[in-house]
């Protein structure tokens, strides 16, 4: 320990970097969580394992997952394309196109939700298309993935963007001379050094998604067991005033969620090895 | 530990207790500000109260304020806040310092006197169950009624899509639910069973449940689903108001629930605050005739006998039942009918 910190300590101002870093967990993070874990203090393992194994419960969890998780991948997909176009080519309006990127950060979800209904639903532009094809867009879990992956599509882009602005050109020349493809050399050269930012992008994305509320309760439906999210079964609880209740499902979300991050990290971190 | 590691935790722990002293210092300092206000000559409320009540109260409050200034020579400056029922409850329980709240079920006012923020019969310290004016549910139809709907048995039709928000997070719904399965007992001679499968029918004919009343209303005038939409009634007048009446009916079914959306003094912050007797009066003063009629503008029913006879025409005699009558008061409906487990949620738990 004394060696590392020494190691890295050759700036100045470790002590205080260090106790900045510990004031804002504790502040932003650690206290706001350890209140969520007082407040469950009313909970009984019994009715934690009730709550938690509700079928109602469950269906919600799997309602928020997969449709994060395809509103992730999605979204790494997307947003890869985007970055790309950004990076890789000049074009009349490529600043304002690029400022546009963050939009989704700034507009209130809320915004974003009706906006997102208004487009989807089936007598909206788009969502009046689909009607005739017996697809139905909005109050789908169709239009859950959509409002996510409009919230989660700048997460990715700005992770993987200047990743691949630093990426020198001549090495793909190099590989082209060399006889590569030019699908060869986007996968055995490109790819790997987009894959760690890429993971970031895809995790940032989908931990984001997971906890929406208020975009996608305007475009869900909320029908019980098909497109209710478990963020909105929380609120639910809390309009009954069963803080417990709330806090078993709220804590359950944000343990499957921690795993699923520590998995991603320690993925993302294997994934940097195998490249250097 | 390096020492520097340790020196840079301490410091960081160290500015978290100042930071953590620094908010429970400035909130003492933001009570004791509060409680000069009162007595003096002028002096602040804060009503908390639900979504569509906004035009209700800022019409009400310019009132009352001329009237107290009258009366008392004390300027009163009345602030708003405005929110899900529900939500709003939660915010005066967790500390938000409201004088008055005036919410749409009791049962959320109840919830606040759980926390000992007011007392016990609070129900009692105004006429009328504290409801100073009160509404019903009815039936939002497109332009010509196209379906037909004249009554509840109508909604279970095939083919007819209703529209209403989600019970268990919406108080207004609440009360759409209790009509509802009101009007089924007394079809079914009070027949619980039969009550209960009529409602189960009826949100199988709910395609999206929102989760509050304005998300409903939206769904149904903007997104155009849906045939019917249960509204409350000021509700339903101020979206044909503001809609257009070439765009929607109003049907009253045969009969429904008297919706009364109660107020209350908060005791301990209006003693706090030394407001409480102009928060009692404010209250009071919502049955006078200038409040009634206030009310009523805003497609509220009024309580007055003058105020009614002179909206008679706006407000169609129809047959109404109370929550206590019918479902033995909040007390009892909530846990039964909303909680987790109760009637509503079986509705779709898969068997």
């Amino acid at each position: 320990m004394q060696t590392s910190a020494s190691k890295r300590g050759g700036l100045p101002g470790f002590g205080l970097t260090m106790g900045y870093s510990v004031l804002y967990l504790s502040l932003v993070v650690l206290i706001p969580l350890s209140a969520l874990l007082l407040n469950s203090t009313g909970l009984t393992w019994e009715k934690f394992w009730d709550v938690a194994t509700d079928p109602r419960v469950l269906a919600s969890y799997k309602v928020s997952f997969l449709t994060a998780a395809a509103a992730g991948l999605i979204d790494t997909v997307l947003g890869l394309l985007l970055a790309w176009v950004l990076v890789r080519y000049d074009f009349p309006g490529k600043g304002l196109f690029d400022a546009m990127i963050d939009l989704p950060f700034a507009l209130p979800t809320a915004v974003a939700g009706v906006s997102l209904t208004a487009i989807y639903s089936q007598n909206g532009w788009i969502g009046s298309l689909f009607e005739p094809l017996g697809i139905r867009l909005a109050f789908s879990p169709i239009g859950i993935t959509l409002a996510l992956m409009f919230i989660g599509i700048p997460f990715v882009v700005r992770t993987v963007q200047p990743v691949l602005q630093d990426l020198d050109a001549e090495v793909e020349e190099a590989a082209a001379t060399l006889g590569a493809s030019r699908f060869r050399t986007f996968r055995k050269v490109v790819l790997p050094e987009l894959l760690p930012p890429l993971l970031t992008g895809f995790a940032l994305a989908f931990s984001r998604g997971i906890g929406e509320y208020g975009s996608v309760v305007f475009i869900s439906g909320n029908m019980p067991m098909k497109t209710e999210i478990a963020p909105l079964l929380i609120m639910s609880k809390l309009e009954q005033f069963d803080y417990a209740g709330a806090t078993a499902v709220a804590l359950l979300l944000l343990l499957i969620s921690f795993i699923l991050m520590l998995l991603i990290n320690s993925l993302q971190r294997r994934v940097r090895k195998t490249a250097r | 530990m390096s020492k520097r590691m340790k020196k840079g935790v301490l410091i960081g722990l160290a500015l978290t207790m100042v930071a953590v002293l620094a908010a429970c210092g400035s909130e003492t300092e933001a009570k004791n500000g509060a409680k000069n206000d009162g007595g003096k000559k002028s002096v602040e409320l804060l009503n908390v109260s639900y979504d569509p009540t906004r035009e209700l109260y800022e019409n009400y409050n310019k009132a009352f304020a001329a009237y107290w200034e009258q009366e008392k020579g004390q300027k009163v400056t009345i602030k708003q806040s405005h929110g899900g029922s529900g939500k709003q409850g939660r915010a005066v329980i967790d500390g938000l310092e409201a004088d008055v709240v005036t919410l749409a079920l009791g049962y959320d006012i109840d919830a606040i006197k759980e926390s000992g923020l007011i007392a016990e019969d609070w129900q009692k310290k105004y006429e009328l169950n504290s409801s100073p004016y009160t509404s019903t549910i009815v039936f939002l139809v497109r332009k010509g009624n196209p379906k037909g709907i004249q009554d509840w048995n109508d909604l279970i039709k095939d083919g007819v899509e209703v529209i209403t928000p989600n019970p268990q997070t919406s108080g207004g719904a609440r009360w759409n639910y209790l009509a509802a399965w009101g009007y089924a007992l007394h079809q079914n001679n009070n027949d619980e069973a039969k009550a209960q499968e009529f409602v189960k029918e009826l949100f199988q004919h709910v395609p999206v449940l929102d989760s509050g009343a304005r998300g409903a209303t939206t769904t149904f005038v903007e997104r155009g689903l849906g045939d019917v939409l249960l509204a409350w009634e000021n509700e339903a007048w101020l979206s044909v108001k503001e809609l257009g009446p070439d765009k929607f009916d109003i049907v009253y079914p045969s009969e429904s629930i008297l919706a009364e959306p109660p107020v209350a003094v908060v005791d301990k912050n209006a003693d706090k605050h030394g407001t409480r007797e102009v928060a009692e009066a404010y209250l009071k003063y919502l049955y006078s005739e200038e409040g009634q009629t206030i009310a009523a503008e805003n497609y509220y029913r009024p309580t007055l006998d003058s105020v009614k006879t002179k909206f008679a025409d706006q407000f169609p005699e129809i047959k109404l039942f109370t929550i206590d009558e019918v479902f033995g008061g909040w007390d009892e409906a909530q846990p039964k009918h909303f909680n987790d487990g109760g009637i509503f949620s079986q509705i779709y738990t898969p068997n």
